[in-house]
């Protein structure tokens, strides 16, 4: 352990040296001139037979040091006296990568929270859900999850559960909320354990509404019953009907989806319509069924199993069941319903992240360059004065390894803030829609790596430069000689660097354009219907205790209610809104078909059940026939008004539909009376479906959403309406919106990818701005003098800014052109997420063209003011 | 780039100083001088050259520093050889005899090392 001791020995040490080697000249000079040398000539000698004492004195030094850390620790004081020399430099650098590094992080805390993070429950890794037919069906029957569950051979336990939105009453004001209802092996299967009181299992299930009780999620009893612990054992209603709550889950649990954490669960035998679920194997309402693998069993050995269930289901029931064919996948973002979808678009997002670092890394890597250039007297003479290369090139790495992690750091620390933003944020306020973004160790790990390997990526293009600096030559040459050999007319590094950074920024700028166009256009296109001046009223009558014949009366009783509103032009009645979320399908038959099993069905329709005037609150056009009438009721023929698609598809065309018959599933013949405009069901990138609209006095529903056409003030209305139905029945739950607010759902997706892409596209706009600003600057800067000169002999200005900035713009010309055809491309794999997004838009391509020339515009503008006054007279004086 | 005699094999030059001081004390000029003499002038070494390992020996505790007077009445650092430098020393010249016989025989097949 000399070591110790020796730190603090250390500065006398070293000042011995110094004092010993001084002492040693002086006595070699001495003795020179002993033997009659010159003084000056013996000082001259004796130094010469010394040798470099700068290099002697620091090696011998060197011996002191805590080698390693100690010089990296003197770099470091280095690069940052030279950063902070020139701040302009550190700034737009540490700007450039806090930004860069910043989307970096935000992107990958958000892919790591949807793709790479499991499900919060044990064993995550063997959990599966299953798939049903070529479409990846998730809905399944409960008799068919019955079935399911006891015949398999590879699932330690299978396990189901509905989205399902119920009014909770706990003794005060009674509010909407969204949970699960689940099998009753629910939290067993998922190896659960409760946080409070206790769970249900399967033994207190006896059949159906044989088990009223309920779990609430760590999070409502949190902010419901404020952690009040006695809540176990107390009997609250849901929809009218009494519940024990039984227990709380672990706060960590939230439910087997990733983005959308239940409030409340509850055993799905306790369905209100009992029986029919219980029992109906052609209804598919369970949302999704999971379960582990047994341990050692493979995906392959599982399908296998499964499809042999399957098999034998469709053998015994050929009425309900065909395409029992399975296929298992990850349920935390409803297997390949969204998973696909997302992890295409993250990736993608994942890619053009990457990609803006890469522009940032060439936008930094040129200033480097010419920073370097710029330095190359100094550090010419550093070489000169004995410095090795390799301590130079040090501490240019060290500038880098600097600049990256303060950049780093920056961009983290923003990117930190942005992902609690976006945790608390709930896009769509009905739903329980929420994504736990947070940045965990991963996230930083991955910052801090991108921040050190692009530190290090733009670090390394000085260092040819400097590995072939000849220190004679430049201190030879003086400060304008090196700059020829970089302005002749070969293609430099940094041309190359400014290039690819362009064509990068030009493709994020092309994308962005898409998207945003995209979504332009899907919110003008025609969703068949018209969602201005309309509101939405969504009752679920259900919830309120209303059944049976009450039902319908209560319905047309709102109708009347809402329609004796000022200012209300027609008011109208829908099963599930359209473009809501949600929806129903059925499979229909042709007249003529006896047999009705699924595989003999005409098409598979989109069911909306309907008042008389709902077409004409939602603003669809009938495009013949007529609509439906209060006359359409139960002592009525059955009718039926479908959607052009259905028309053509099952009678040829809209006239031909008028009057025609088809069969529904329950074998009913339905004629067609009416034929409305196409419209969007589901969402806005889908192709034509066939729908058919139901009269609600044929087709009961207990869901109800009014929809109110009016001009008059949103918020005015909604206090009316609220008040004539609370007149009505103040039990009532209901969520008031406009309809351009409803269709949040349906736009959510294009919407977040459009304003990821464009702010992706902002930031690749800005980086070429200072890429491009940068090598304009640093261009008419060398050649000032040259400029100087020209303009002396007389050159026009149109010829001094071809000189200055003509090589710039080159190659920002070449670079767009190249990003353009990239981004071109690119824009194809957009086309999947942001509806009509086609890159053939004459709008994108001219949009494109101009934002490139506008950026280079900007970013030549001072440059080129610079170069146009460049003063002759003034720049030959200072020579 | 690197002086000569740190070219000749890694420790050579502290084995020098060492067995300079072994005869006795000496500050750096002094050093410096006896080995150049002793060398007959074929280790041209610049002078500053020993200054690392005069430091890498200080570090290691072979030898320790005082500044005195010298007989010619200058401010000088004396170095001095310490116990464990002796014995560093030995050691060195065993292995470093060792290996000179070695390139001996490979230099000079046939013919034994000068004992």
């Amino acid at each position: 352990m000399n070591w110790i001791p020796d730190i603090f020995r250390r500065r006398k040490l070293l000042d011995d040296l110094s004092e010993e080697i001084r002492l040693h000249i002086e006595e070699r000079a001495e003795q020179l001139i002993g033997e009659g040398m010159s003084p000056a000539e013996a000082q001259r000698q004796a130094r010469l037979a010394f040798g470099n004492r700068t290099v002697l004195e620091e090696r011998s030094r060197e011996v002191w040091q805590w080698t390693g850390l100690e010089s990296a620790l003197g770099d470091v004081r280095f690069a940052l006296r030279q950063l902070r020399r020139s701040p302009t430099f550190t700034v737009a650098a540490v700007g450039t990568l806090a930004l860069a590094i910043g989307a970096n992080a935000v992107v990958f805390g958000v892919l790591n929270a949807l793709i790479l993070r499991p499900l919060n429950v044990p064993d995550a890794q063997s959990l599966y859900t299953l798939e049903r037919g070529g479409y990846k069906d998730q809905a399944t029957s409960y008799p068919d999850y019955v079935d399911l569950r006891d015949r398999n051979r590879s699932f330690e336990a299978l396990t189901a559960y509905i989205l399902t939105q119920v009014a909770l009453d706990t003794g005060r004001n009674p509010s909407e909320v969204w949970g699960y209802e689940v099998a009753g092996n629910y939290f067993d299967a998922m190896k659960i354990q409760p946080y409070l009181g206790r769970f249900f299992h399967v033994a207190d299930e006896h059949g159906p509404n044989s088990a009223p009780y309920l779990v609430l999620s760590y999070a409502y009893w949190h902010s419901h019953f404020q952690d009040d612990r006695s809540v176990v054992g107390r009997v609250v209603q849901v929809n009218k009907h009494p519940y024990t709550v039984v227990g709380v889950t672990p706060p960590e649990f939230n439910g087997t989806l990733l983005f959308f954490y239940p409030d409340f669960f509850l055993p799905m035998v306790n369905k209100e319509d009992g029986p029919t679920f219980l029992d109906a194997r052609g209804e598919h309402d369970i949302f999704m069924v999971l379960g582990h693998l047994k341990a050692g069993v493979t995906t392959a050995q599982a399908i296998g199993d499964l499809n042999s269930v399957g098999s034998y289901l469709e053998k015994t029931y050929p009425k309900d069941d065909a395409y029992m064919t399975y296929s298992l996948a990850r349920p935390s973002l409803v297997g390949d319903m969204l998973g696909p979808g997302v992890k295409g678009f993250m990736t993608g997002m994942m890619l053009l992240a990457g990609l803006i670092l890469l522009a940032a890394c060439a936008n930094l890597g040129s200033l480097f360059a010419a920073r370097a250039a710029d330095r190359s007297r100094e550090v010419a003479l550093r070489l000169a004065l004995g410095s090795s290369r390799k301590r130079i090139l040090r501490g240019i790495f060290t500038e880098a390894v600097l600049i990256s992690l303060a950049g780093g750091a920056l961009g983290l620390l923003g990117s930190v803030a942005l992902l609690r933003e976006l945790s608390v944020w709930h896009p769509i306020p009905q739903y329980p829609m929420h994504v736990a973004v947070y940045a965990d160790a991963k996230v930083y790990l991955v910052a801090l790596l991108l921040a050190l390997a692009s530190g290090f990526l733009f670090g390394a293009v000085p260092v040819r430069q400097i590995l072939h600096t000849n220190p004679y030559e430049v201190v030879k040459a003086g400060s304008t000689g090196i700059i020829a050999g970089n302005t002749g007319r070969r293609v430099t590094l940094r041309d190359l660097l400014l290039v690819v950074q362009i064509a990068i920024c030009a493709v994020l700028v092309t994308s962005s354009l898409v998207a945003v166009r995209g979504l332009v256009r899907s919110m003008h296109s025609n969703f068949g219907f018209d969602a201005q001046n309309a509101m939405l009223v969504d009752t679920t009558l259900g919830m309120a205790g209303y059944s049976g014949d009450r039902v319908p009366a209560m319905q047309r009783r709102m109708i009347d209610a809402l329609q004796t509103i000022p200012g209300v032009q027609s008011v109208g009645f829908v099963s599930q809104i359209p473009l809501g979320g949600g929806g129903s399908t059925e499979d229909v038959f042709a007249s003529q078909t006896t047999d009705l099993k699924p595989g003999n069905a005409a098409a598979n329709v989109q069911v909306y059940k309907i008042s008389p005037e709902y077409f004409h609150a939602a603003g669809t056009t009938l495009v013949t026939g007529r609509n439906l009438s209060w006359q359409d009721d139960r002592n009525a023929p059955l009718v039926a008004v479908v959607n052009g698609f259905f028309a053509r598809r099952i009678f040829g065309s809209a006239s031909n539909a008028i009057g025609g018959y088809y069969k529904r599933e329950d074998g009913t013949r339905v004629q067609v009376v009416g034929v409305v405009e196409d419209g969007k069901y589901y969402q806005l990138t889908e192709d034509p479906r066939p729908a058919m609209f139901l009269p609600f006095l044929q087709s009961p529903t207990g869901m109800t959403t009014l929809v109110v056409r009016s001009e008059r003030d949103p918020q005015q209305l909604a206090g009316a309406i609220r008040d004539k139905l609370r007149g009505m029945d103040d039990s009532l739950p209901m969520f008031i919106q406009t309809w351009a607010e409803g269709l949040n759902i349906a736009l959510f997706t294009p919407r977040v990818a459009t304003v990821a892409l464009g702010v992706l596209g902002g930031m690749g706009a800005m980086l070429s701005i200072t890429g491009i600003f940068g090598l304009a600057a640093y261009s008419v800067s060398k050649r000032l003098r040259e400029l100087g000169i020209r303009i002396a002999l007389g050159a026009r200005r149109k010829e001094v800014l071809e000189t200055a900035l003509g090589r710039p713009l080159k190659l920002l010309a070449f670079g767009s052109a190249a990003g353009l055809v990239l981004g071109l491309l690119a824009a194809k794999v957009l086309a999947f997420i942001v509806y009509q997004a086609t890159p053939r838009d004459p709008l994108v391509l001219g949009g494109v063209v101009l934002a490139m020339l506008v950026l280079g515009l900007v970013a030549t503008w001072i440059p080129a003011q610079r170069a146009l006054s460049a003063d002759p007279l003034l720049l030959l004086r200072e020579e | 780039m690197d002086n000569p005699a740190r070219d000749l094999f890694p420790g050579a030059l502290e084995m020098m100083i060492l067995e300079s001081l072994r005869r006795q004390p000496a500050h750096g000029y002094a050093l410096v001088q006896h080995i150049q003499q002793r060398s007959n002038n074929l280790l041209q070494v610049e002078e500053g050259s020993l200054y690392p390992a005069l430091q890498r020996l200080l570090k290691a505790r072979l030898v320790k520093a005082e500044w005195g007077v010298s007989s010619t009445n200058r401010r000088v650092r004396t170095y001095q050889i310490t116990a464990s430098g002796q014995r560093h020393l030995e050691q060195q010249i065993s292995s470093f005899e060792r290996m000179f016989e070695g390139i001996t025989l490979v230099l000079n097949p046939g013919k034994s090392p000068a004992s």
